[in-house]
């Protein structure tokens, strides 16, 4: 399991990866992938769709159940990957290439974690 | 209640199993390998369950087909020794106490297997409602259970046992046999919808059986496999789930099980419900979404904008690729191509009524 040190994380297992300071893309973290399971539908928000930090914007199914993913950041959704529509798998193979959306206008970023604090809060929960 | 473990709990933690609760024991609900390839594997290899959750009770007994005839809907008069009958159990109302495997060891002794969450409850209403020269025993501690599940399941136990050790016919089982040098029972039965065998094997012996299993499957793509991959094997093979498509409350005539349902026998407990209840409102059916999403269990169904009833299993199906789900339904829009709507967490997906079994092997 791996956590690239220049994304930012969330408690909820959130990725963003900033492009510039007001733009980000944004996914879930292996650690949420490999809890989750086999991936095999996502719901996702559409261009213009407000983010809110800490509230759900996606969801997520695995073959047993559905989980909610939960905005990291307060932002508007610019695009969103529609790939992910046609191949769910792809969350599980590359989670950090499986971006969810693009999501401009950010504010909100108090509470994202770096790599190092993102892996420690996993290794306290193990 | 107290969470019990299986003889193989020690293996499933070895093998990285994910451990959850269910129906009173801690079982591996998948492996690191994941739901779907191990779905695959009983589809199109071999897959390895530990089933020893489920409850295994002897009724014995110059009375014993008398009362396995009071009790359970199907038909136990004629039978040969070794041969295995599903049924399920009405209650006085006609709802369902549990549904069941009786198979006959000999004219006069039984081996019934139920599901574990109803152990208990079946034990007392089992001895409750028998009555006359039969003796019930619950001897689901002294036994473990594998099931071997796949088109490769046959070659597999034939590197572990001999040829007349394993049952040619489906529903049929072979008493006091060996396999690996280990006791057990070999049914050619299962509840994935396609080839295989349960094993019954004594708790002491059922790790070693297991481990053997595996060493002996692995050249065939032999891989253990979790309980998530058994829930959507059995509902891709449309077959029913105590708890979802049958309940206290759920007939089994509802549930589409009237061939299990002797309405002929001169009596069984539930039968006078039924009779007096005649043709179900409603009934089972299986539905396939048309538009993108997953119905889950107990989601609304509807049919012209009114509801008609509630699914009771749902999930991606890997093998027929894509989502398939149960419901209880009025029996009017019951038909084969009917369009409904399934309500998934506020959306309404469009479903379609189509045959069961989604897969049939």
């Amino acid at each position: 399991m791996h956590f690239p040190k220049e994304l930012k994380y969330t408690k909820t297992h959130e990725w963003v990866r900033f492009t510039d300071e007001n733009t980000a893309y944004i996914g879930i973290t292996d650690y949420a992938q490999d809890q989750l399971g086999d991936l095999v539908f996502v719901n996702l928000p559409a261009p213009g769709d407000a983010l809110t930090a800490g509230e759900s914007f996606a969801d997520v199914e695995s073959v047993k159940a559905v989980s909610d993913v939960n905005a990291p950041v307060t932002g508007t959704v610019e695009e969103v990957n529609e790939e992910l529509a046609d191949a769910p798998e792809k969350m599980n193979e590359s989670p950090y290439d499986a971006w969810f959306v693009l999501a401009s206008g950010i504010t909100g970023t108090d509470e994202l974690m770096d790599a190092d604090a993102y892996e420690a809060m996993i290794a306290s929960e193990a | 209640m107290e969470i019990r473990r299986t003889p193989l709990y020690e293996a499933h933690v070895r093998l990285g199993g994910r451990m959850v609760e269910f129906g009173g024991y801690e079982m591996p609900v998948q492996y690191p390998t994941g739901v779907i390839k191990e779905h695959m594997a009983v589809r199109e290899a071999c897959g390895l369950f530990d089933v020893s959750h489920m409850g295994e009770v002897l009724l014995e007994g110059p009375e014993a087909v008398k009362n396995l005839n009071h009790l359970l809907t199907n038909d136990y008069t004629v039978m040969e020794d070794g041969q295995a009958r599903y049924s399920p159990m009405c209650n006085e109302q006609g709802g369902t106490v549990d549904d069941l495997i009786v198979y006959r060891i000999s004219p006069e002794r039984y081996f019934i297997v139920v599901n574990a969450s109803n152990r208990e409850k079946d034990v007392a209403w089992m001895r409750d409602h028998i009555s006359g020269q039969v003796k019930l025993t619950d001897v689901s501690d002294s036994w473990g259970q594998i099931a071997l599940q796949g088109p490769k399941a046959q070659e597999i136990l034939e590197k572990l046992t001999e040829k007349e050790n394993i049952p040619e016919k489906s529903y049929h089982a072979l008493f006091d046999r060996e396999v690996g040098g280990i006791p057990c029972i070999v049914s050619r039965t299962g509840y994935t919808g396609s080839d295989g065998f349960e094993l019954y094997v004594p708790a002491s012996r059922t790790e070693e059986l297991w481990n053997l299993l595996l060493e002996a499957g692995r050249e065939y793509g032999l891989i253990p496999c979790g309980l998530g991959a058994r829930d959507t094997l059995r509902l891709e093979a449309s077959m029913p789930l105590y708890g979802h498509e049958l309940s206290e409350t759920i007939s089994p005539l509802t549930a589409g099980l009237g061939y299990f349902v002797k309405m002929d026998k001169p009596d069984f407990i539930g039968k006078a419900a039924l009779e007096a209840a005649g043709k179900p409102a409603q009934r089972r059916v299986g539905l396939r979404a048309l538009g993108r999403g997953i119905p889950r269990e107990h989601q609304d169904v509807y049919f012209n904008g009114q509801k008609v009833g509630q699914t009771t299993s749902g999930t991606h199906c890997p093998y027929i690729g894509g989502p398939a789900a149960m419901a209880i339904i009025d029996l009017a829009c019951g038909e084969i191509g009917t369009k409904v709507e399934v309500d998934v967490r506020g959306r309404r997906i469009e479903a379609e009524v189509v045959k069961m079994p989604f897969y049939k092997k």
